[in-house]
Protein backbone atom coordinates (compact mmCIF):
# COMPACT_ATOMS: atom_id res chain seq x y z
CA UNK A 1 0.00 0.00 0.00
CA UNK A 2 1.59 3.35 -1.13
CA UNK A 3 1.31 5.59 1.81
CA UNK A 4 2.65 9.24 2.20
CA UNK A 5 4.14 10.29 4.99
CA UNK A 6 4.75 14.04 5.91
CA UNK A 7 7.95 14.94 7.80
CA UNK A 8 7.19 18.37 10.60
CA UNK A 9 9.24 21.01 9.85
CA UNK A 10 11.52 20.62 12.80
CA UNK A 11 12.57 16.84 11.81
CA UNK A 12 13.12 17.84 8.06
CA UNK A 13 16.96 18.34 9.24
CA UNK A 14 16.78 15.07 10.01
CA UNK A 15 15.63 13.50 6.57
CA UNK A 16 17.68 15.62 4.08
CA UNK A 17 15.27 18.61 3.94
CA UNK A 18 12.39 16.51 2.91
CA UNK A 19 8.87 17.18 3.39
CA UNK A 20 6.84 14.16 2.50
CA UNK A 21 8.25 10.48 1.32
CA UNK A 22 6.19 7.84 -0.16
CA UNK A 23 6.56 4.11 1.65
CA UNK A 24 4.75 1.12 1.07
CA UNK A 25 3.22 -0.10 3.99
CA UNK A 26 0.22 -2.04 5.57
CA UNK A 27 0.36 -0.73 8.74
CA UNK A 28 1.30 2.96 10.47
CA UNK A 29 4.05 1.16 12.13
CA UNK A 30 5.15 -0.07 8.98
CA UNK A 31 5.24 3.09 7.23
CA UNK A 32 7.38 4.64 10.52
CA UNK A 33 9.88 2.02 10.32
CA UNK A 34 10.19 2.55 5.77
CA UNK A 35 10.54 6.14 7.43
CA UNK A 36 13.34 5.74 9.85
CA UNK A 37 15.41 3.20 7.55
CA UNK A 38 15.58 5.78 4.66
CA UNK A 39 16.37 8.30 7.23
CA UNK A 40 18.05 6.80 10.16
CA UNK A 41 18.72 10.25 12.15
CA UNK A 42 14.88 10.59 12.38
CA UNK A 43 14.82 7.04 14.79
CA UNK A 44 16.05 9.13 17.98
CA UNK A 45 13.44 11.59 17.44
CA UNK A 46 10.97 9.96 16.88
CA UNK A 47 11.71 6.51 19.05
CA UNK A 48 12.60 6.14 22.42
CA UNK A 49 15.82 4.01 22.91
CA UNK A 50 12.98 0.97 23.87
CA UNK A 51 11.17 1.34 20.32
CA UNK A 52 8.52 3.03 21.59
CA UNK A 53 6.93 6.36 20.02
CA UNK A 54 7.82 9.69 21.63
CA UNK A 55 4.94 10.89 24.02
CA UNK A 56 5.76 14.80 22.29
CA UNK A 57 5.34 13.53 18.61
CA UNK A 58 1.65 12.46 17.48
CA UNK A 59 1.03 10.60 14.70
CA UNK A 60 -2.55 10.63 12.77
CA UNK A 61 -3.87 8.69 9.56
CA UNK A 62 -5.20 11.08 7.51
CA UNK A 63 -6.93 13.57 10.08
CA UNK A 64 -7.50 10.77 13.07
CA UNK A 65 -4.78 10.13 15.81
CA UNK A 66 -3.64 6.94 16.03
CA UNK A 67 -4.17 6.56 19.48
CA UNK A 68 -7.72 6.43 19.16
CA UNK A 69 -7.24 3.92 16.32
CA UNK A 70 -5.12 0.81 17.45
CA UNK A 71 -1.93 2.55 17.61
CA UNK A 72 0.52 1.93 15.51
CA UNK A 73 -1.35 -1.63 14.56
CA UNK A 74 -3.38 1.34 12.48
CA UNK A 75 -3.75 -0.15 8.69
CA UNK A 76 -3.05 2.66 5.96
CA UNK A 77 -4.38 1.84 2.64
CA UNK A 78 -3.17 3.06 -0.79
CA UNK A 79 -3.15 7.11 -0.84
CA UNK A 80 -3.79 7.33 2.76
CA UNK A 81 -1.53 10.21 4.56
CA UNK A 82 0.77 9.57 7.42
CA UNK A 83 1.51 13.03 9.47
CA UNK A 84 3.89 13.21 12.06
CA UNK A 85 3.12 16.24 14.81
CA UNK A 86 5.66 17.12 17.38
CA UNK A 87 4.78 19.44 19.83
CA UNK A 88 5.88 23.04 18.88
CA UNK A 89 6.38 26.20 21.62
CA UNK A 90 7.30 29.24 19.55
CA UNK A 91 5.02 32.36 19.78
CA UNK A 92 7.06 35.21 21.59
CA UNK A 93 10.23 34.04 20.16
CA UNK B 1 -4.44 52.89 32.08
CA UNK B 2 -1.41 50.53 32.21
CA UNK B 3 -0.83 48.80 35.81
CA UNK B 4 2.96 47.59 36.07
CA UNK B 5 2.68 44.54 38.70
CA UNK B 6 5.35 41.98 39.82
CA UNK B 7 1.95 40.25 41.66
CA UNK B 8 -1.59 39.21 40.77
CA UNK B 9 -3.95 41.66 39.02
CA UNK B 10 -5.57 44.50 40.92
CA UNK B 11 -9.61 44.40 40.47
CA UNK B 12 -10.23 46.97 37.84
CA UNK B 13 -12.42 49.90 38.93
CA UNK B 14 -16.14 49.68 39.33
CA UNK B 15 -17.12 51.63 36.46
CA UNK B 16 -15.61 49.15 34.07
CA UNK B 17 -17.10 45.83 35.69
CA UNK B 18 -20.20 46.83 35.06
CA UNK B 19 -21.69 45.41 31.67
CA UNK B 20 -22.25 47.82 29.10
CA UNK B 21 -25.69 48.12 27.55
CA UNK B 22 -25.14 50.70 25.10
CA UNK B 23 -22.50 51.86 22.20
CA UNK B 24 -22.27 55.65 22.07
CA UNK B 25 -22.84 57.04 18.44
CA UNK B 26 -19.13 56.96 18.21
CA UNK B 27 -18.80 53.37 18.78
CA UNK B 28 -21.75 52.59 16.20
CA UNK B 29 -19.13 54.54 13.71
CA UNK B 30 -16.26 53.08 14.62
CA UNK B 31 -17.66 49.49 14.41
CA UNK B 32 -20.11 49.87 11.44
CA UNK B 33 -18.38 46.91 9.32
CA UNK B 34 -19.30 45.17 12.52
CA UNK B 35 -22.85 46.17 12.75
CA UNK B 36 -24.23 46.02 9.49
CA UNK B 37 -23.44 42.32 9.33
CA UNK B 38 -26.17 39.79 10.62
CA UNK B 39 -23.58 37.96 12.40
CA UNK B 40 -22.61 40.64 14.62
CA UNK B 41 -25.28 42.90 14.75
CA UNK B 42 -25.81 45.66 17.67
CA UNK B 43 -25.69 42.59 20.10
CA UNK B 44 -22.57 41.03 18.79
CA UNK B 45 -20.09 44.21 18.97
CA UNK B 46 -21.78 44.82 22.87
CA UNK B 47 -20.26 40.97 23.57
CA UNK B 48 -16.93 42.46 22.06
CA UNK B 49 -17.29 45.55 24.06
CA UNK B 50 -17.91 43.33 27.26
CA UNK B 51 -15.56 40.65 26.78
CA UNK B 52 -12.26 40.11 28.58
CA UNK B 53 -9.62 38.85 27.03
CA UNK B 54 -5.89 38.58 28.73
CA UNK B 55 -3.04 37.73 25.87
CA UNK B 56 -0.15 35.80 27.31
CA UNK B 57 2.63 37.23 25.45
CA UNK B 58 2.86 40.29 23.48
CA UNK B 59 5.43 38.92 20.74
CA UNK B 60 5.35 37.76 17.44
CA UNK B 61 1.32 36.21 17.92
CA UNK B 62 0.63 38.98 20.41
CA UNK B 63 1.30 41.57 17.93
CA UNK B 64 -1.44 40.68 15.48
CA UNK B 65 -3.47 39.26 18.69
CA UNK B 66 -3.67 42.39 20.43
CA UNK B 67 -4.51 44.96 16.91
CA UNK B 68 -6.75 43.04 15.64
CA UNK B 69 -8.91 42.28 19.04
CA UNK B 70 -8.29 46.42 19.88
CA UNK B 71 -9.52 47.17 16.70
CA UNK B 72 -12.70 44.84 16.83
CA UNK B 73 -13.59 46.53 20.70
CA UNK B 74 -12.56 43.65 23.03
CA UNK B 75 -13.56 45.97 25.61
CA UNK B 76 -11.10 44.69 28.09
CA UNK B 77 -7.67 43.15 27.15
CA UNK B 78 -5.00 42.22 29.48
CA UNK B 79 -1.01 42.10 28.19
CA UNK B 80 1.30 40.01 30.04
CA UNK B 81 4.92 39.97 29.35
CA UNK B 82 8.28 40.09 31.47
CA UNK B 83 10.50 40.85 28.33
CA UNK B 84 11.64 44.22 26.64
CA UNK B 85 11.62 45.03 23.11
CA UNK B 86 14.75 43.75 21.03
CA UNK B 87 15.95 45.00 18.00
CA UNK B 88 15.53 41.45 16.51
CA UNK B 89 11.47 41.28 16.83
CA UNK B 90 10.99 44.47 14.68
CA UNK B 91 11.03 41.46 11.66
CA UNK B 92 7.97 40.36 13.14
CA UNK B 93 6.77 41.88 16.32
CA UNK B 94 4.36 44.57 14.73
CA UNK B 95 3.28 46.53 17.26
CA UNK B 96 6.63 47.60 17.91
CA UNK B 97 8.53 50.27 15.99
CA UNK B 98 12.44 51.32 16.11
CA UNK B 99 11.82 53.93 18.79
CA UNK B 100 10.85 51.02 21.46
CA UNK B 101 13.87 48.95 21.55
CA UNK B 102 14.64 48.61 25.07
CA UNK B 103 11.19 49.37 26.21
CA UNK B 104 9.06 47.31 28.15
CA UNK B 105 6.93 45.34 25.37
CA UNK B 106 3.25 45.82 27.36
CA UNK B 107 4.46 49.12 27.69
CA UNK B 108 4.95 49.65 23.99
CA UNK B 109 1.42 47.29 23.28
CA UNK B 110 -0.24 49.10 25.42
CA UNK B 111 0.78 52.63 23.49
CA UNK B 112 0.24 51.25 20.04
CA UNK B 113 -3.47 49.51 21.13
CA UNK B 114 -4.47 52.94 22.59
CA UNK B 115 -3.92 54.94 19.81
CA UNK B 116 -5.61 52.43 17.59
CA UNK B 117 -8.91 52.18 19.83
CA UNK B 118 -8.50 54.87 23.13
CA UNK B 119 -12.24 53.32 24.05
CA UNK B 120 -11.25 49.94 25.25
CA UNK B 121 -9.63 49.24 28.64
CA UNK B 122 -5.83 47.89 28.68
CA UNK B 123 -4.04 46.19 31.15
CA UNK B 124 -0.55 45.40 31.75
CA UNK B 125 1.06 42.47 33.48
CA UNK B 126 4.45 43.50 33.30
CA UNK B 127 5.45 40.07 35.04
CA UNK B 128 6.09 36.19 34.43
CA UNK B 129 3.57 34.23 34.67
CA UNK B 130 4.43 31.65 37.33
CA UNK B 131 2.39 28.72 39.23
CA UNK B 132 2.10 31.56 42.05
CA UNK B 133 0.15 34.19 40.13
CA UNK B 134 -1.42 32.49 37.20
CA UNK B 135 -4.55 31.38 38.39
CA UNK B 136 -5.20 34.86 40.29
CA UNK B 137 -4.34 36.89 36.91
CA UNK B 138 -6.75 35.00 34.90
CA UNK B 139 -9.42 34.63 37.12
CA UNK B 140 -11.06 38.15 35.89
CA UNK B 141 -10.84 36.85 32.33
CA UNK B 142 -13.38 35.52 29.68
CA UNK B 143 -10.64 33.95 27.43
CA UNK B 144 -7.16 33.24 27.88
CA UNK B 145 -5.26 33.64 24.46
CA UNK B 146 -1.54 31.73 24.38
CA UNK B 147 1.14 33.60 22.66
CA UNK B 148 3.75 32.28 24.73
CA UNK B 149 7.26 30.49 22.87
CA UNK B 150 8.30 28.15 25.49
CA UNK B 151 7.11 24.56 26.84
CA UNK B 152 6.64 25.18 30.91
CA UNK B 153 4.38 28.17 30.18
CA UNK B 154 1.86 26.57 27.69
CA UNK B 155 1.39 23.43 30.13
CA UNK B 156 1.36 25.93 32.82
CA UNK B 157 -1.43 28.32 31.02
CA UNK B 158 -3.26 24.86 29.84
CA UNK B 159 -3.22 23.76 33.39
CA UNK B 160 -4.56 27.16 34.96
CA UNK B 161 -7.29 27.40 32.63
CA UNK B 162 -8.79 24.18 33.11
CA UNK B 163 -8.62 24.64 36.63
CA UNK B 164 -10.67 27.66 36.45
CA UNK B 165 -12.87 26.83 33.06
CA UNK B 166 -11.75 29.46 30.45
CA UNK B 167 -11.39 28.76 26.92
CA UNK B 168 -7.30 28.58 26.13
CA UNK B 169 -6.71 29.83 22.43
CA UNK B 170 -3.79 28.15 21.31
CA UNK B 171 -1.35 29.42 18.71
CA UNK B 172 1.90 27.75 17.84
CA UNK B 173 4.85 28.35 15.14
CA UNK B 174 8.17 26.98 14.11
CA UNK B 175 10.09 28.52 10.97
CA UNK B 176 7.39 28.15 8.62
CA UNK B 177 4.95 25.83 10.12
CA UNK B 178 2.36 26.66 12.87
CA UNK B 179 -0.50 25.32 14.88
CA UNK B 180 -3.83 26.64 15.82
CA UNK B 181 -6.58 25.65 18.07
CA UNK B 182 -8.85 26.25 20.81
CA UNK B 183 -8.49 24.13 24.24
CA UNK B 184 -10.01 24.13 27.28
CA UNK B 185 -14.14 24.33 26.06
CA UNK B 186 -16.17 22.05 28.43
CA UNK B 187 -16.67 19.18 26.15
CA UNK B 188 -12.91 19.64 24.42
CA UNK B 189 -9.54 18.45 24.81
CA UNK B 190 -6.64 20.21 26.37
CA UNK B 191 -3.09 20.80 26.05
CA UNK B 192 -2.19 17.78 27.96
CA UNK B 193 -5.13 15.26 25.47
CA UNK B 194 -2.56 16.63 22.79
CA UNK B 195 0.52 16.53 24.51
CA UNK B 196 0.37 14.70 27.58
CA UNK B 197 4.61 14.95 27.74
CA UNK B 198 7.17 18.00 26.76
CA UNK B 199 10.19 17.03 24.61
CA UNK B 200 13.22 17.11 26.70
CA UNK B 201 15.50 20.49 26.25
CA UNK B 202 17.64 20.25 23.39
CA UNK B 203 15.61 18.19 21.49
CA UNK B 204 12.98 21.15 19.20
CA UNK B 205 15.09 23.71 18.46
CA UNK B 206 13.92 27.49 19.33
CA UNK B 207 13.02 30.35 17.44
CA UNK B 208 16.24 31.58 18.02
CA UNK B 209 18.54 28.82 16.93
CA UNK B 210 15.63 27.55 14.07
CA UNK B 211 14.49 31.04 12.86
CA UNK B 212 10.93 32.43 11.62
CA UNK B 213 9.35 33.95 8.60
CA UNK B 214 8.47 37.19 10.36
CA UNK B 215 4.91 37.15 8.74
CA UNK B 216 3.60 33.30 9.87
CA UNK B 217 3.12 34.58 13.78
CA UNK B 218 1.21 37.71 11.81
CA UNK B 219 -0.87 34.37 10.26
CA UNK B 220 -1.24 32.52 13.06
CA UNK B 221 -1.65 35.13 15.42
CA UNK B 222 -4.51 36.95 13.58
CA UNK B 223 -6.20 33.09 13.42
CA UNK B 224 -6.15 33.02 17.06
CA UNK B 225 -7.67 36.93 16.78
CA UNK B 226 -10.91 35.30 14.49
CA UNK B 227 -10.97 32.80 17.08
CA UNK B 228 -11.51 34.16 19.91
CA UNK B 229 -13.68 36.98 18.50
CA UNK B 230 -16.02 33.83 17.04
CA UNK B 231 -15.94 33.04 20.89
CA UNK B 232 -17.16 36.11 22.07
CA UNK B 233 -19.49 36.23 19.51
CA UNK B 234 -20.53 32.62 19.16
CA UNK B 235 -20.18 32.31 15.97
CA UNK B 236 -19.23 30.38 13.30
CA UNK B 237 -17.24 26.53 14.48
CA UNK B 238 -14.51 26.83 16.64
CA UNK B 239 -11.04 25.06 16.05
CA UNK B 240 -12.30 23.53 19.39
CA UNK B 241 -11.32 19.55 18.38
CA UNK B 242 -9.47 20.64 15.71
CA UNK B 243 -6.02 21.10 15.14
CA UNK B 244 -5.07 23.74 12.39
CA UNK B 245 -1.84 22.86 10.62
CA UNK B 246 -0.15 25.68 8.53
CA UNK B 247 2.69 25.42 5.99
CA UNK B 248 3.62 28.55 4.47
CA UNK B 249 6.15 27.42 2.36
CA UNK B 250 3.22 25.32 0.83
CA UNK B 251 0.53 27.66 1.63
CA UNK B 252 -1.92 24.72 2.84
CA UNK B 253 -3.72 24.11 5.58
CA UNK B 254 -4.73 20.65 6.94
CA UNK B 255 -6.71 19.63 9.65
CA UNK B 256 -6.69 16.81 12.25
CA UNK B 257 -9.19 15.64 14.83
CA UNK B 258 -8.11 16.31 18.47
CA UNK B 259 -9.90 14.74 21.28
CA UNK B 260 -10.45 14.55 24.41
CA UNK B 261 -8.38 12.14 26.25
CA UNK B 262 -10.78 10.12 28.77
CA UNK B 263 -7.42 9.25 30.94
CA UNK B 264 -5.96 12.99 30.48
CA UNK B 265 -4.57 13.67 33.79
CA UNK B 266 -6.20 17.10 33.58
CA UNK B 267 -9.44 17.51 31.58
CA UNK B 268 -10.21 13.53 31.86
CA UNK B 269 -12.67 11.76 33.48
CA UNK B 270 -10.60 11.15 36.93
CA UNK B 271 -8.06 14.15 37.41
CA UNK B 272 -5.34 13.28 38.94
CA UNK B 273 -3.45 17.24 38.98
CA UNK B 274 -5.60 19.51 41.05
CA UNK B 275 -3.05 22.31 41.06
CA UNK B 276 -0.40 24.11 39.60
CA UNK B 277 3.07 22.32 38.97
CA UNK B 278 6.56 23.24 38.83
CA UNK B 279 6.20 23.49 35.23
CA UNK B 280 10.35 23.58 34.79
CA UNK B 281 10.87 20.37 36.59
CA UNK B 282 8.00 18.67 34.62
CA UNK B 283 9.90 19.74 31.28
CA UNK B 284 13.22 18.97 32.49
CA UNK B 285 14.67 22.59 32.50
CA UNK B 286 15.06 23.12 36.64
CA UNK B 287 15.76 26.39 37.58
CA UNK B 288 16.01 27.65 34.40
CA UNK B 289 13.64 30.47 32.13
CA UNK B 290 15.33 28.93 29.02
CA UNK B 291 17.27 25.46 28.30
CA UNK B 292 21.03 25.97 28.97
CA UNK B 293 24.02 24.40 27.46
CA UNK B 294 22.93 20.74 28.08
CA UNK B 295 26.02 19.68 28.55
CA UNK B 296 28.89 20.59 30.85
CA UNK B 297 31.76 20.57 28.44
CA UNK B 298 35.27 21.61 28.70
CA UNK B 299 35.33 25.84 27.60
CA UNK B 300 37.96 28.92 26.77
CA UNK B 301 36.62 32.97 26.62
CA UNK B 302 36.52 34.90 23.41
CA UNK B 303 39.47 36.68 25.39
CA UNK B 304 41.53 33.30 26.26
CA UNK B 305 41.60 32.46 22.50
CA UNK B 306 42.64 35.94 21.14
CA UNK B 307 45.53 35.68 23.14
CA UNK B 308 45.90 32.06 22.71
CA UNK B 309 45.85 32.52 18.90
CA UNK B 310 47.72 36.16 18.87
CA UNK B 311 50.73 34.01 20.92
CA UNK B 312 50.69 31.44 17.82
CA UNK B 313 49.28 28.61 19.40
CA UNK B 314 48.23 25.93 16.76
CA UNK B 315 44.49 26.15 17.19
CA UNK B 316 42.02 24.34 14.82
CA UNK B 317 38.92 26.51 15.01
CA UNK B 318 35.99 24.55 14.35
CA UNK B 319 32.70 26.14 13.00
CA UNK B 320 29.36 24.17 13.26
CA UNK B 321 27.04 26.20 12.02
CA UNK B 322 25.21 25.94 9.30
CA UNK B 323 26.63 27.57 5.71
CA UNK B 324 24.38 30.30 6.05
CA UNK B 325 25.13 31.01 8.86
CA UNK B 326 28.86 31.12 8.12
CA UNK B 327 27.77 34.00 4.88
CA UNK B 328 26.39 36.22 8.05
CA UNK B 329 29.56 36.49 9.77
CA UNK B 330 32.81 33.88 10.54
CA UNK B 331 35.78 33.70 12.46
CA UNK B 332 37.70 32.25 9.45
CA UNK B 333 36.66 28.50 11.10
CA UNK B 334 36.31 25.06 9.56
CA UNK B 335 33.14 24.53 8.61
CA UNK B 336 31.31 21.37 9.64
CA UNK B 337 27.70 21.70 10.11
CA UNK B 338 26.56 19.69 13.44
CA UNK B 339 24.25 17.53 11.87
CA UNK B 340 27.27 16.57 9.66
CA UNK B 341 29.66 16.35 11.91
CA UNK B 342 29.19 12.50 12.73
CA UNK B 343 29.63 11.68 9.15
CA UNK B 344 32.88 14.01 8.72
CA UNK B 345 34.69 13.21 12.24
CA UNK B 346 37.47 12.04 10.22
CA UNK B 347 37.97 15.65 8.91
CA UNK B 348 39.44 16.17 12.17
CA UNK B 349 43.10 15.29 13.55
CA UNK B 350 42.60 14.41 17.23
CA UNK B 351 46.24 16.02 17.75
CA UNK B 352 45.36 18.91 17.26
CA UNK B 353 43.78 20.90 20.04
CA UNK B 354 40.69 22.23 18.30
CA UNK B 355 37.86 25.00 19.43
CA UNK B 356 34.33 24.82 18.66
CA UNK B 357 32.20 27.25 18.11
CA UNK B 358 29.22 28.08 16.65
CA UNK B 359 26.41 31.47 17.65
CA UNK B 360 25.81 31.30 20.91
CA UNK B 361 28.02 28.53 22.45
CA UNK B 362 24.98 25.24 22.55
CA UNK B 363 25.59 23.64 19.25
CA UNK B 364 29.22 23.82 19.71
CA UNK B 365 28.86 22.60 23.48
CA UNK B 366 26.85 19.62 21.81
CA UNK B 367 29.78 18.90 19.23
CA UNK B 368 32.38 18.90 21.71
CA UNK B 369 30.63 16.58 23.73
CA UNK B 370 30.25 14.55 20.93
CA UNK B 371 33.87 14.38 20.11
CA UNK B 372 35.00 13.73 23.61
CA UNK B 373 32.91 10.47 23.17
CA UNK B 374 34.22 9.79 20.13
CA UNK B 375 38.10 9.92 21.88
CA UNK B 376 39.13 13.11 21.05
CA UNK B 377 40.93 14.76 24.18
CA UNK B 378 42.16 18.12 23.03
CA UNK B 379 38.62 19.62 22.36
CA UNK B 380 37.27 23.13 23.91
CA UNK B 381 34.14 24.91 23.11
CA UNK B 382 34.16 28.68 22.79
CA UNK B 383 32.03 29.70 25.51
CA UNK B 384 28.71 32.40 24.11
CA UNK B 385 30.20 31.44 20.92
CA UNK B 386 30.40 34.03 17.52
CA UNK B 387 28.55 36.62 19.88
CA UNK B 388 30.40 36.80 22.70
CA UNK B 389 33.54 36.69 20.39
CA UNK B 390 31.82 40.19 18.61
CA UNK B 391 30.86 41.86 22.30
CA UNK B 392 34.23 41.14 23.70
CA UNK B 393 36.77 40.71 20.91
CA UNK B 394 36.03 41.94 17.30
CA UNK B 395 32.87 44.37 16.97
CA UNK B 396 33.24 43.94 13.20
CA UNK B 397 32.02 40.61 13.63
CA UNK B 398 27.97 41.01 12.75
CA UNK B 399 26.04 39.71 15.59
CA UNK B 400 22.56 38.05 14.58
Amino acid sequence: MSVKVIIPTPLRVFADKRESTEVAAKTVGEALGQLTNEFGDLRKHLFTEDGKLRSFVNVYVNDEDIRYLSKENTPTKDGDTVSIVPSIAGGIC
Amino acid sequence: MSTKVQTPAPQPPAASQAKATSLSNEEILRYSRHLIMPEVGMDGQLKLKNAKVLLIGTGGLGAPLGLYLAAAGVGRLGLVDFDVVDFTNLQRQVTFGSGDVGKPKTAAAQARLSNLNPDIHIETFETKLTSDNALDLFKDFDIIVDGTDNFPTRYLVNDACILLGKPNVYGSIFRFEGQATVFGMPTGPCYRCLYPEPPPPGLVPSCAEGGVLGVLPGIVGSIQAMETIKLILGAGDSLAGRLLLFDALAMKFRELKLRKNPSCPMCGEHRTINKLIDYYEFCGVRGEEAPGPDVQVPEITPRELKTRLDRGDDLYILDVREPHEYQISNISGHLIPLGELPRRVHELDSSREIVAHCRSGKRSAEAVDFLRQAGFRKILNLKGGILAWSDEVDPTVAKY
